[in-house]
């Protein structure tokens, strides 16, 4: 065919477009589906670690979203020896697996949080968060203070269901909580249940009392319950070492 | 509605023989977006600078603000623009009206009410946490509809074309319609929390949601901020020095291999990540190969100007197609630099690669763009622009504005990267975080003030284009004064 064809038919221009540019991405997205070492299994005694969140820490993760916290924090450590001592073991696809969307970020303004959890206390991050200059004199962060307000959880139910509906495994019915049950163990599968989400999360803020405010569950609470999770999942004590390293 | 038989309409003539009246419209509002979108961009500059500018208040913190620069600039100048270009375009280059009056306005509310909505809706605190398509469920349909509108208007235009032959530039107009529509549709699949709730949750996770959404981001950049650009340069410059496109066979090698490479590079913003080697591997080679296709089509804008180089010394708009393609082959070449494994591992969650994208985004999108409107505008209103001058000085602050910006952050960028991975002489870490954020400082003070100067170049343009409006009218009822009278004296 002559390429004055194309030229003088739109038809044709067209399709022959849809197909060029249809193939780099059919390539390289589609398999990433059916690879199955693109997501690493991580099993301790026969247990999957890395789990759904539980309904306090997902709305502190909306919230993560909501700020746009991944404009300036990137959530994916990288395999070099000066991120592994600044952050620690290098992130895993199966880290991130139950996370829509994804939030590895692009750019680090601040430091990476991939792995901030536990590595600071819950009264550190509420006075970090409401101003972050009174404990790093040169941080740009900005203050905030507004989140010292109480948090919305009525939709909770709502959201656990939509993220169902996209894979995650938040149960409604006895036998989805006994298949919880057998992969994550009763004290994770308790949380991931849809009907019992309002009072988990209540019962989660008033136990860790994340924002050191007793009284009201403030959207402080769920931050800091999500930012306290970040990267505590995979005990790498229990794996021999290089043994993610297969899957890359 | 396009046949009504109104005497005397107050801009022209009674029935154009083209649609103007749309591409009028958009150009205003892709000058208001630049205007405010470049300010939003000054700002944030200035919080990384100045953090005290957040102020306390939730809806201008960074991070709510950021996704409103670059949805103000991308979509709302970048996008108006190319609307604006192409609807002219392919009504000239096919030498017939635009298909449907009404589907045209309609594409420009949807788009402008999608921009404004998505705008107010980030400071709000509503978006999807994914760059670039932060815009909320209900706003990614209005686009999708609108899109499609779009589509259906530049196809049914080139349909009841009269001339036998599909012109270059509307072949990267249709390959960036058509990839945009891909990308968005693929891209912004979610589920709502519930039917009434703006928020929603991506239908991807984890790794493939990120392959997902860099094949979207990257291409944004390839088809929506280079393909369409494209296209306006295969327009304006031959039309400005009045010369034919400098290879025809060039322009078709070029085209099919870009827009075949741009699909498969997204995965060089996954290097190092969690994402499968062999994808990141595979889309580092594409980018490598990008280089040529985007060299083709700098090498045929700039040998299309060259024989008018005299021009450079008189005409104003020349310049800022000359400075575009320069930048436009400055950032392919460093694009490509940018996806080797081993320069990435430096540059990547540094300024460097947000200097780059301003290169791009300033230095090519923004500059061809201000050379095809300088073109387009005194043709539009029937007159010319207001002031010459002012063209000189929008020049000049500009071309000096992203030379200083994108400085800076060449030294934020790499010398981040050379602190963050610094050893002392025991093994241990030189530098801590947050001595490499006082070290930003300085430059992010030297990136806003290059970004100011832009802005304020801009900004000329906005005062400059509404004088030369204001100029056209007046001239017109003066016109219109002199038949009446004579009407009157006959």
């Amino acid at each position: 065919m002559k390429h004055e064809t194309i030229e003088t038919n739109a038809g044709w221009l067209i399709a022959l477009t849809l197909i060029v540019i249809s193939i780099g991405g059919l390539v390289e997205i589609v398999p990433l589906y059916f690879i199955d070492s693109t997501i690493e299994e991580v099993k301790v005694e026969n247990k999957d670690t890395i789990h759904p969140y539980s309904p306090l820490q997902l709305r502190g993760r909306d919230i993560y979203q909501r700020e746009g916290c991944y404009t300036c924090h990137s959530q994916m450590i990288r395999p070099f020896r000066d991120e592994a001592l600044r952050y620690g073991h290098y992130s895993l696809a199966a880290e991130s697996k139950f996370d829509h969307p994804f939030q590895w970020g692009s750019k680090r303004t601040g430091p990476d949080l991939a792995r901030v959890g536990k590595k600071y206390s819950n009264e550190w991050h509420v006075q970090h968060l409401i101003a972050p200059r009174s404990v790093v004199k040169e941080s740009i962060m900005p203050n905030y203070g507004f989140l010292m307000k109480p948090l919305q959880y009525k939709n909770v139910r709502d959201r656990m269901r939509a993220l169902k509906l996209v894979g995650v495994p938040y149960s409604e019915s006895t036998e989805e909580y006994e298949a919880n049950v057998k992969r994550f163990g009763e004290d994770i599968a308790k949380n991931l249940d849809i009907l019992h989400a309002e009072e988990n999360l209540l019962a989660q803020a008033a136990a860790d009392n994340y924002d050191g405010n007793a009284k009201d569950v403030t959207e402080m609470d769920a931050l800091v319950a999500y930012l306290q999770l970040l990267g505590t999942m995979v005990d790498f004590s229990k794996f021999d070492e290089g043994h993610f390293a297969k899957f890359r | 509605m396009v046949a009504s038989s109104a005497p005397v309409s107050t801009t022209s003539s009674p029935v154009e023989q083209y649609n103007y009246d749309i591409v009028r419209k958009f150009t205003i509002m892709a000058l208001v977006w630049g205007v405010l979108g470049m300010t939003a961009g000054v700002w944030i500059a200035s919080e990384l600078a100045w953090p005290f500018l957040n102020f306390d208040i939730a809806e201008i913190t960074f991070g709510r603000l950021r996704p409103v620069h670059t949805t103000l600039v991308i979509f709302g100048f970048g996008g108006s623009a190319l609307f604006a270009t192409s609807y002219y375009i392919v009504q000239r280059t096919c030498q017939t009206r635009l298909f449907s009056d009404g589907a045209a306005n309609f594409t420009f509310w949807g788009w402008q009410v999608a921009i404004l909505a998505a705008a107010i809706s980030y400071m709000l605190g509503y978006t999807q946490a994914r760059e670039y398509a932060e815009m909320v469920w209900p706003i990614d349909l209005l686009i999708a509809v609108t899109w499609v509108v779009y589509l259906v208007i530049y196809v049914m235009t080139l349909r009841k074309r009269s001339q036998p032959h599909i012109y270059v530039a509307n072949w990267f107009f249709i390959a960036f319609i058509l990839a945009t529509a891909l990308l968005h549709i693929f891209n912004n699949m979610a589920v709502p929390v519930h039917m009434f709730s703006l928020e929603s949750y991506s239908l991807h996770a984890g790794v493939q949601d990120a392959m997902t959404q860099w094949w979207y981001g990257h291409n944004a950049v390839g088809f929506f901020l280079t393909a369409a650009f494209l296209g306006m340069m295969y327009y304006f410059i031959p039309k400005q020095v009045g010369r034919p496109v400098y290879s025809y066979r060039l322009s078709i090698i070029h085209f099919w291999a870009l827009i075949f490479l741009y699909m498969w590079v997204g995965g060089h913003h996954l290097h190092w990540t969690a994402l499968p080697d062999w994808t990141s591997t595979l889309a580092a080679g594409f980018s490598i190969l990008l280089l040529m296709p985007s060299w083709g089509g700098m090498i045929n804008g700039i040998m299309t100007l060259s024989g008018a180089w005299d021009k450079l010394r008189t005409d104003p708009i020349i310049r800022f197609m000359v400075v575009s393609l320069s930048f436009y082959g400055m950032s392919t070449f460093e694009g490509p630099l940018m996806s080797l494994k081993s320069v990435n591992a430096l540059s990547h969650y540094t300024d460097w690669t947000i200097g780059h994208v301003h290169s791009g985004a300033l230095g090519w999108v923004a500059m061809i763009s201000f050379g095809s409107f300088y073109h387009l505008i005194p043709r539009l209103w029937g007159t010319k622009m207001y002031s010459e001058k002012l063209i000189f000085a929008h020049f000049w602050l500009a071309t000096i504005g992203i030379v200083v910006y994108i400085s800076a952050l060449w030294v934020a960028g790499i010398g981040q990267g050379l602190l963050l991975r610094a050893f002392d002489e025991y093994g241990n870490l030189a530098y801590t975080f947050i001595e490499t954020v006082s070290f930003l400082h300085q430059p992010y003070v030297i990136r806003a003030f290059g970004g100011t100067l832009f802005l304020t170049g801009t900004i000329l343009m906005g005062y400059n284009t509404l004088m030369t409006i204001l100029k056209a009218k007046k001239e017109q009822a003066e016109i219109e004064a002199k038949i009446a009278a004579k009407l009157a004296n006959a």
